[in-house]
């Protein structure tokens, strides 16, 4: 048996080997041609063909183990199980398959553990057991047959170079498109679940309905207890807080780029700037402490005072830290498209007696809009998105209300709250995080696509 | 860019110091509408600008040449201040408009700049309508309260910089999208929709074709009229046409100073000589 | 021209009758000039309010932090009691009960079971395990007796620490009035004091306050960022010289242009969606672990990773990709000996920044089970583990007031290694900006 971090190493070390090998084998061919220019590339790209033969079939192989090892075994074991046990039903074979393979590796089981369960369990760790070194074997003996296999084609004339360069293009290529498989692998598994959310709640329920309290659908026995999944408080939640965010973040993000860009000196920029940038710095779980913390205590104290009752789990609170969270992010954009607009556009406006104030509010913020609208989008894209500050310090219960004092929920809120803890798969419950993902995901994505648009053209238009 | 890119080469192309080389010519004119005397311009430590001393009179057209990175258009910046958007760059000696140095604290930049308008190299027109681009200072200005009054200033600019008819159907539309020599026809019309008394003109043709180029020296032979214009150019065909003085430039030094006529027939001084045959430029 | 009063004639022409437009300039000058200085303060304003709302969060966090480095321990005198310890096997002793005799032989008047507990509840239950791990340590301490510092109960550091206060009624505390007369026996005999907290940066998580740490977590990030950099560094390097020096432009590259850019603006919670889906789910990863985390991180700071190479690749001026070409070497050459090294301080900087910014993250990790509860501290990238700002969300939830300080310690402790970075980040691009 062979740990996979064993075996990576292993093969690790016999690439090194190969190095060499291919190294000397090519030397060796090029001295009995007569000298070691009738070698075609220099003798390290032989090493390094071989090197990448013995390695690369053998990790992609690997991987490909390490992928479907459980599955592999899993079906295995249920082929092996006692007849009895491999008729039950779909769900009660999958729960019984589940405690087995956790009672295997030692996790807690859900249920009472029966002889069987144990038997599967031994089955189970002694498949491991046996898949580990068929996969550690065979991977061994690809990566040197591999080897040999390069090994016995070195000559001089082998174009070695050019094939090495060959392999180095297609790791380049592969590794730029994996930004590609992200996004189709959080399409697909967002859509996935959608749709099997889709299948159980009607999609114009979900996306028009007024009442959401999915925490009732946990009792599937209960009748009419199927939860009410309607997210449109759930939407509004989310553009309330988001909305008060931008009411902080926009007006004073770009002032303070305008400040920074048109009236302050160095100095303060020196000290400024990097103070901004510890603000962006921090992550938003301590935004979500403070805003828990400091902020929504001292609102519900303010407003305690005027005789006004606030909810101590507040919108104003939360919005108003993804506000401050926001401010560097908004400012650092504007100051990037105000520094964009040529300073001849400056001198045009000086040049007939303009005052500061007078260039920057008819000139250059004119000239530079496009810019901070799509500064602007990607602030509120961040802003829908944002989830521990919410998590933190807005509710959960869905209101569905404009009054900045009261407590609401937003999308990250409720993903995360139905998706941490116990999940039983398949229920509407945690599906429907999965619909509420997709929308988030949907919403950004335009926002940020139609932003990056416009910034691009903007760059553009003053490049 | 071109401005910024012109300010950087001004920066570099700096001498070792010296004494400065002294002018030739008569600086002064009869009842002069800018006095300046002994001016020197630094870009932090190295000068820029050494000892100038000239007059402008009033409704001339003066013309400044030289080599390139002589200092002409680092001087003609200093006379709106445009110099001031500048960190590094230091300005002594004095330049009276009004018999008032323009340096002077007392002397707010904004009327000063009200009253010297400036061209630049590169048409700037800003990005708003036509009609904005003319309308827009003197409204900021208070030169104009009411949508008449503005329509009626705009027409009339727009008329005096030869631009009207060309125009007066699209006012609503961007100023960038008109042609080069339009554009920098309109940011004339800007420069004297706020009725300035100096005009400064850094190179407005250069970035311009023949046919653009005629319109405005025509336009500035008209114009002088009624302002006092100061134009930098390289061109000395240009210079020639549109000027009734001239001053030649040579690395930071005024060398010299006379009627055009005189300075491009009989030059004095070796260098403008060299400059104006094309030995050097 | 016309002689409307008002209208202004140009300058040179100027006639004495006819109102100079300079004066009408300066007529309205002090006006503009107050929307000017307005304005400007408005300016001001907003970098005051960003530079106060840094502060107060600061020392909000640090005020509420500090005291969380000591915690109060009580001396404690135990008698090693041979009758009770086995030598042969030390550990399986009662030390609950060793530390309980010890407690009884400091207060001998209490008698009574209710008291009893009261009294056994101002120490902490680690006491028991620091005796055994004392006594494990050096089996030849049975029979004699021993003085040990052990940790009080929460309850007693709040106190200590002016957290609970003496003058609420003793139903609106958690101490009760005879706690408090123990206590401060303790306290005249010199038995009470408050220490540095090891224990705060050797121990996992707990669900006793005085017995936590973020060790667990430290490590747990630890393990998760090396998953992240060893993954994300040599991919995102590759993707941006590939981009950057060997795509050609065409549809497919514009869209995995497109890709990067958007990736780099979706919000972190979906890519915890992706990995929960995908890692754990299809690919059935251990949930919790190092490993998910790692590579979940990974997906996510891969954009700003290819951004940040791609512009220091950009950076790199034609003229030293011409002169390598111009030497005879190939391209692939060009860019391995002579553009990438230009480029790669460029690079790690932008890798250390999103490695920051992994560092900070926790929405993506609560979504593969990076909140559980544990307190095992990690040993490898497949055991359960915490990371630190999961640890902070942890105890921000958690009800007791000792809890609170401990948040903001550890708030601190994660902000001090994010400073760390990005000042290296800092400190390597002057080092090594541009010297072309």
């Amino acid at each position: 048996m062979m740990s996979p971090l064993a075996l990576l190493l292993a093969l690790l070390l016999l690439s090194a080997a190969g190095y060499f090998i291919g190294r000397r084998k090519a030397l060796y061919a090029a001295d009995k041609a007569g000298g070691p220019n009738m070698l075609h590339s220099r003798p390290n790209y032989y090493g390094v063909l071989t090197a990448l033969w013995c390695c690369l079939p053998a990790f992609f192989l690997f991987i490909l183990w390490l992928a479907f090892e459980q599955s592999i075994i899993t079906s295995l074991m249920v082929a092996d199980l006692p007849p009895g046990l491999r008729n039950l039903p779909q769900e009660r074979l999958s729960l019984f398959v589940n405690d087995a393979r956790n009672l295997a590796s030692g996790n807690i089981v859900s249920g009472e553990i029966t002889a069987e369960m144990r038997a599967a369990a031994a089955h189970y760790v002694n498949l491991q057991g046996i898949g580990k070194m068929i996969a550690g074997v065979t991977v061994l003996v690809v990566a040197i047959a591999g080897m040999l296999f390069v090994h016995r084609h070195i000559t001089p004339e082998l174009r070695a170079r050019n094939q090495v360069e060959r392999a180095i293009m297609a790791l380049l290529i592969f590794c730029s498109t994996i930004a590609i498989f992200t996004t189709i692998g959080i399409v697909l598994s967002v859509l996935y679940e959608a749709v099997r959310f889709f299948q159980q709640v009607p999609v114009t329920d979900f996306l028009f309905g007024l009442k959401w309290s999915p925490q009732m659908a946990i009792r599937e026995e209960q009748v009419g207890s199927s939860g009410a999944f309607g997210a449109i408080p759930v939407f509004a939640g989310t553009m309330l807080i988001s909305g008060i965010a931008m009411m902080v973040a926009v007006p004073i993000g770009l002032m303070s780029a305008i400040f920074l860009s048109e009236y302050a000196n160095k100095q303060v920029r020196a000290v400024a700037k990097p103070l901004l940038e510890i603000l962006a710095g921090v992550p938003t779980v301590v935004y979500g402490f403070f805003a828990a913390l400091v902020v929504a205590p001292v609102i519900r104290a303010g407003g305690s005072q005027l005789g006004i009752d606030v909810s101590s789990e507040s919108a104003l609170a939360a919005g108003l830290v993804m506000g401050i969270m926001i401010i560097p992010f908004v400012s650092s954009l504007s100051d990037d498209v105000i520094n964009a607009v040529p300073q001849s556009l400056r001198d045009g406006a000086y040049s007939v007696g303009a005052t500061r104030s007078e260039t920057i509010k008819h000139v250059l913020i004119p000239a530079a809009l496009p810019g901070i609208v799509g500064g602007i989008l990607l602030a509120v894209s961040r802003a829908i998105g944002e989830t521990m500050i919410v998590v933190m310090a807005a509710g959960l219960s869905a209101n569905l209300t404009a009054n900045p004092l009261q407590a609401v929920t937003t999308v990250t809120v409720q993903i995360v709250t139905l998706l941490v803890g116990d999940q039983e798969f398949d229920s509407p419950k945690t599906l429907a995080a999965f619909a509420l993902g997709l929308v988030l995901f949907v919403v950004t994505l335009f926002l940020n696509i139609i932003a990056l648009t416009v910034v691009r053209k903007y760059r553009e238009r003053y490049e | 860019m071109q401005e910024v890119l012109k300010k950087k080469s001004a920066e570099k192309r700096i001498l070792a110091p010296r004494e400065s080389r002294k002018t030739i010519g008569n600086i002064n004119v009869q009842n002069p509408r800018m006095v300046c005397r002994n001016v020197d311009v630094y870009y932090d430590d190295k000068q820029a600008i050494r000892n100038v001393s000239i007059d402008i009179g009033r409704n001339e057209v003066l013309s400044m040449i030289g080599p390139s990175g002589c200092g002409k258009s680092t001087f003609l910046r200093c006379l709106n201040r445009m110099n001031d958007t500048i960190d590094s760059c230091r300005v002594t000696g004095e330049i009276l408009f009004d018999g008032k140095d323009i340096y002077d604290s007392s002397i707010d930049v904004v009327p000063l700049r009200a009253q010297i308008g400036m061209v630049f190299q590169k048409p700037n027109p800003f990005p708003k309508s036509i009609y904005e681009n003319v309308g827009w200072a003197p409204k900021i200005h208070g030169l104009v309260e009411s949508k008449a009054e503005t329509d009626e200033l705009v027409e009339s600019t727009l008329q005096k910089a030869g631009l009207w008819n060309e125009v007066k159907d699209r006012l609503d539309q961007p100023g960038t999208g008109l042609s080069g020599g339009q554009q920098q026809r309109l940011c004339i019309a800007r420069a004297i929709a706020v009725s300035p008394e100096v005009i400064l003109m850094d190179e407005p043709c250069s970035a311009l074709d023949p046919i653009a180029t005629a319109k405005i020296e025509d336009l500035i032979d008209e114009l002088r009229e009624q302002y006092t214009i100061v134009i930098v150019t390289h061109s000395m065909q240009q210079a020639s046409r549109v000027s009734q003085r001239t001053a030649f430039f040579h690395l930071g030094d005024l060398i010299e100073v006379g009627t055009t006529e005189n300075i491009f027939t009989k030059p004095s001084h070796q260098l403008t000589e060299d400059y104006i045959t094309g030995r050097y430029g | 021209m016309s002689s409307v009063a008002k209208k202004p004639s140009t300058g040179a022409s100027g006639g004495s009758g006819r109102e100079r437009a300079i004066d009408i300039v300066n007529r309205r000058l002090a006006k503009r000039y107050r929307v000017e200085k307005r304005f400007r303060f408005y300016g001001l304003c907003s970098i005051i309010a960003s530079v106060v709302f840094l502060a107060v969060l600061l020392t909000s966090i640090v005020g509420n932090g500090y005291t969380a480095f000591f915690q109060t321990y009580i001396k404690l005198d135990v008698a090693l009691d041979a009758t009770m310890l086995d030598r042969a096997d030390p550990g399986g002793s009662d030390y609950q009960g060793i530390i309980k005799k010890s407690i009884n032989k400091l207060y001998p008047e209490v008698e009574d079971r209710r008291s009893k507990r009261e009294l056994y509840a101002l120490f902490s239950s680690g006491a028991a395990f620091q005796l055994r791990n004392t006594v494990m340590e050096n089996p030849d301490l049975i029979g004699t007796t021993v003085t040990l510092w052990v940790p009080a109960d929460d309850d007693v550091d709040m106190l200590m620490k002016g957290h609970i206060k003496r003058d609420v009624p003793e139903s609106g505390r958690r101490l009760s009035d005879k706690q408090l007369g123990w206590i401060d026996r303790l306290a005249v005999e010199d038995r009470i004091e408050k220490r540095f907290n090891v224990t705060f940066f050797t121990a996992g998580d707990s669900r006793e306050p005085e017995l936590s740490g973020i060790w667990g977590a430290v490590k747990g990030s630890f393990f998760t960022l090396l998953i992240t950099l060893v993954l994300s560094f040599p991919i995102g390097l590759a993707a941006a010289v590939y981009l950057e020096e060997f795509a050609p432009k065409n549809l497919a590259t514009d869209f995995i242009e497109v890709n990067i850019n958007n990736l780099a603006a979706v919000p972190s919670i979906v890519f915890g969606l992706l990995g929960l889906a995908v890692f754990l789910n299809f690919f059935g990863m251990p949930r919790s672990t190092p490993l998910v985390g790692g590579l979940v991180l990974t997906l996510m700071t891969l954009p700003t990773i290819i951004i940040a190479s791609r512009a220091a690749l950009k950076a790199v001026p034609p003229s030293i990709r011409e002169a390598a070409l111009g030497v005879g070497s190939s391209k692939m050459q060009m860019v391995s000996s002579h553009v990438l090294p230009l480029a790669l301080p460029g690079m790690l900087t932008g890798t250390i920044i999103g490695m920051a910014q992994a560092l900070g993250e926790t929405a993506p990790l609560l979504m593969i089970g990076m909140v559980a509860f544990i307190v095992d501290v990690p040993g490898g990238f497949t055991d359960p583990a915490a990371v630190m700002p999961v640890q902070i969300y942890l105890w921000a939830d958690s009800p007791e007031r000792a809890f609170l300080e401990r948040t903001s310690a550890a708030i601190m402790v994660l902000l001090a290694f994010l400073i760390l970075m990005n000042a290296t980040a800092v400190v390597m691009r002057k080092r090594f900006e541009k010297r072309w």
